[in-house]
């Protein structure tokens, strides 16, 4: 069974500044997979190759198999991959419901359609609020989403993202910012959306990261040192040296 | 949006049926039927130019390529009809303009739409002079710089409607008005529709949701096209002032554009009426339109919605009162002037300095009637500047009044 996610020898430049180094990273089937490293290390860079937000400058990705590499965002999103952002990233202007059936509408097969009234249609109405329910914003269900709180529209991104029903989800940071609580129920969720699918999360959050993955990859100046288990990063002295040693107390 | 039968939207929409049937029988005199048509056509240009602007956020200069293109093929079939090569219904018309509109916007949309932003504006005010040019270089199917004339009662009589008189001109266009303003609304109901909101709030996203901003662009350009070219085959009208309508109207909301082309429409047929300086007002209202409510008119009336549900609309009233009677004293001031310095600049020489303005006599050779306009535009200002602070206040009590109701 080829891997869910495959990277291989992935460069990445931008003029002469090489940001990715040669990256090979296979993540597998139904894995909770996390992305650690040091500010610029150049996980949020990974991502966007990934996702086809930018072209790679050498080296190939394998989605279930199948080259991605050099697709167009749209495309990769058709074959089963979907991305949150470090940065939100929703409609601001259209309602929390909106936005989710902004989201599930391809998946559903109407692509362009001109022809149907979208309030007529049950699949995506149904579809929506049942990702209104999973994300926990029934009672904002008809607000405009950029007036929600921070953690409120953390939580449409991720909502957003798992709408079209990809089986690949890359989540940037989604806990950037929140507070303890907050962050918890940020877990939960994921934890609870993600259930079946391949998972691959940039986090800085420790505790987000050894209690959600199952593997762990340290990405330090454009390289991946050290891929593994939660307890065999924890006992990696290059890990420590480089990266782990600042921050874990 | 609920699954309920909207009875409020039919309602809206009977009553615009309504009046548009209503209209013409109020206002008898020649003048405003062919001014009731031009609304018509201007409300169906605008909304189709707030598909682009409102719906998708693309600023189009060359929005009127598809209109005058329709327009011109609808000419040649209307011709085509009467020659009795081509059976068609005149009635049907805008069927032919639309179809040119929409194959000339699938083609050139296909070239803009790669673009957007800044760049789609450039290309498109390009592609908007490269068709005029062509208009001058194939006098044959543009008729040069004469256009071409057409007689429109052509064809046979449909139960005695000809369109010979200007009355059944006008239902002719009325119920197309009608038809596609239902169309374009009913198109924002659409998966398309909604994408299309989505790719002008955050184009990149759509794309990680997978849609491709270009393919949604390209299709809103197209249809638009089509509905443009409808516009275009119901009458030739001035080209330029769609923008302008979208912006009066208001381009976030789907019935701005309907008000800012009936005001546009009147502004410039009955203003025009009264003043050689009528462009100068315009343009000092879209002016004045940008600058304090560059939402336009429909988000003027939204903004007023919380103060209506609260019951504190009456706090309003009286500010607005006296600062309507001050800018009418301001108006008055500024509009002398005006009007004194055209005369001045373009009749003196055959006419004399003397002029008649708001029913007096005045020399505009003499520094009295200056002083007076300037004192009626300065005290104007200042009771301008002063009543604002009422309805500073006024609001105040509106926003106590929301912020209680919300529980705040």
């Amino acid at each position: 069974m080829p891997a869910a996610l495959e990277l291989k020898a992935v460069h990445k430049s931008f003029g002469k500044t090489a940001i990715i180094n040669g990256v090979d990273l296979a993540i597998e089937k139904g894995e909770r997979h996390a992305v650690i490293g040091p500010n610029g290390a150049g996980k949020s860079t990974l991502f966007n190759l990934i996702s086809g937000r930018f072209a790679v400058t050498s080296g190939s990705i394998l989605l279930n198999g199948e080259p991605i590499t050099g697709l167009q965002p749209q495309q990769i999103n058709h074959r089963g991959l979907a991305r949150s952002f470090q940065i939100t990233n929703i409609f601001p202007k259209l309602s929390v419901f909106e936005n989710l059936r902004c989201a599930v509408l391809w998946s559903l097969g109407y692509k362009y359609s001109f022809w149907q009234r979208v309030g007529g249609l049950k699949d995506v109405r149904e579809r929506a609020d049942e990702l209104v329910g999973m994300i926990g914003l029934q009672k904002r269900r008809d607000t405009v989403a950029g007036v929600l709180s921070y953690a409120e529209q953390r939580a449409l991104e991720i909502g957003i993202t798992i709408g079209g029903g990809a089986d690949v989800i890359l989540l940037d940071e989604p806990t950037a910012g929140m507070s303890n609580t907050e962050t918890a129920d940020a877990v939960a969720l994921i934890r609870n959306v993600t259930v079946g699918k391949t998972l691959v999360m940039v986090e800085h959050d420790m505790s987000v990261v050894f209690g959600l993955a199952d593997r762990i990859s340290v990405l330090v100046y454009g390289q991946v040192i050290a891929t593994g288990t939660p307890q065999e990063i924890r006992g990696n002295k290059a890990v420590q040296e480089a990266y782990l040693g600042a921050e874990v107390e | 949006m609920s699954a309920m039968f909207p009875w409020r939207r039919l309602l809206v929409w009977s009553a615009m049926a309504a009046v548009m049937i209503v209209a013409p029988l109020v206002f008898t005199q020649g003048f405003a039927v062919s001014m009731l048509s031009q609304m018509g056509i201007a409300i169906i240009f605008a909304l189709s130019y707030n598909m682009l602007l409102g719906q998708t956020g693309m600023l189009s200069f060359g929005h009127a390529v598809y209109f005058g293109l329709g327009a011109f093929f609808a000419a040649h079939a209307l011709n085509a009809i009467g020659a009795n090569t081509l059976g068609w219904p005149v009635s049907l018309l805008p069927l032919i303009g639309g179809a040119a509109g929409l194959v000339f916007g699938v083609i050139f949309g296909y070239i803009t739409t790669k673009h957007s932003g800044t760049p789609f504006a450039m290309i498109s005010l390009g592609i908007a002079e490269m068709v005029a040019a062509c208009s001058l270089m194939f006098p044959s199917f543009f008729g040069g710089e004469g256009g071409i004339s057409t007689d429109r009662v052509v064809g046979n009589p449909v139960m005695g409607v000809d369109f010979g008189p200007s009355i059944q001109v006008y239902y002719l266009i009325a119920a197309w008005c009608f038809v596609c303003m239902i169309a374009m609304f009913a198109l924002t109901q659409t998966p398309l529709g909604r994408m299309a909101n989505a790719v002008r709030d955050n184009p990149e996203r759509a794309r990680f949701v997978g849609y491709n901003p270009t393919r949604v662009r390209f299709f809103m350009l197209s249809l638009a096209g089509f509905f443009a070219g409808i516009a275009g085959a119901l009458e030739v009208i001035n080209f330029g002032n769609v923008l302008l309508m979208a912006f009066i109207g208001g381009i976030g909301h789907f019935y701005g554009p309907i008000i800012g082309a009936v005001l546009v429409t009147f502004l410039q047929s009955a203003l025009s009426n009264y003043t050689q300086a009528w462009l100068l007002y315009f343009g000092l209202f879209f002016l004045v339109m940008i600058l304090f409510a560059p939402g336009g008119i429909a988000s003027l009336l939204t903004l007023h919605k919380p103060a209506v549900q609260t019951r504190t609309f009456g706090r309003l009233l009286l500010p607005y009162a006296g600062a309507a009677a001050a800018a009418a004293i301001l108006m008055l001031g500024l509009v002398a002037l005006v009007e004194m310095l055209y005369h001045l600049e373009t009749k003196a020489e055959q006419v004399g300095t003397v002029m008649s303005l708001f029913g007096r006599q005045m020399d505009t050779a003499t520094a009295q009637p200056w002083i007076v306009a300037a004192g009626i535009l300065l005290v104007g200002g200042v009771l301008l500047v002063f009543v604002a602070r009422f309805v500073r206040a006024g609001w105040g009590h509106v926003t106590v009044a929301v912020n209680r109701a919300k529980g705040i």
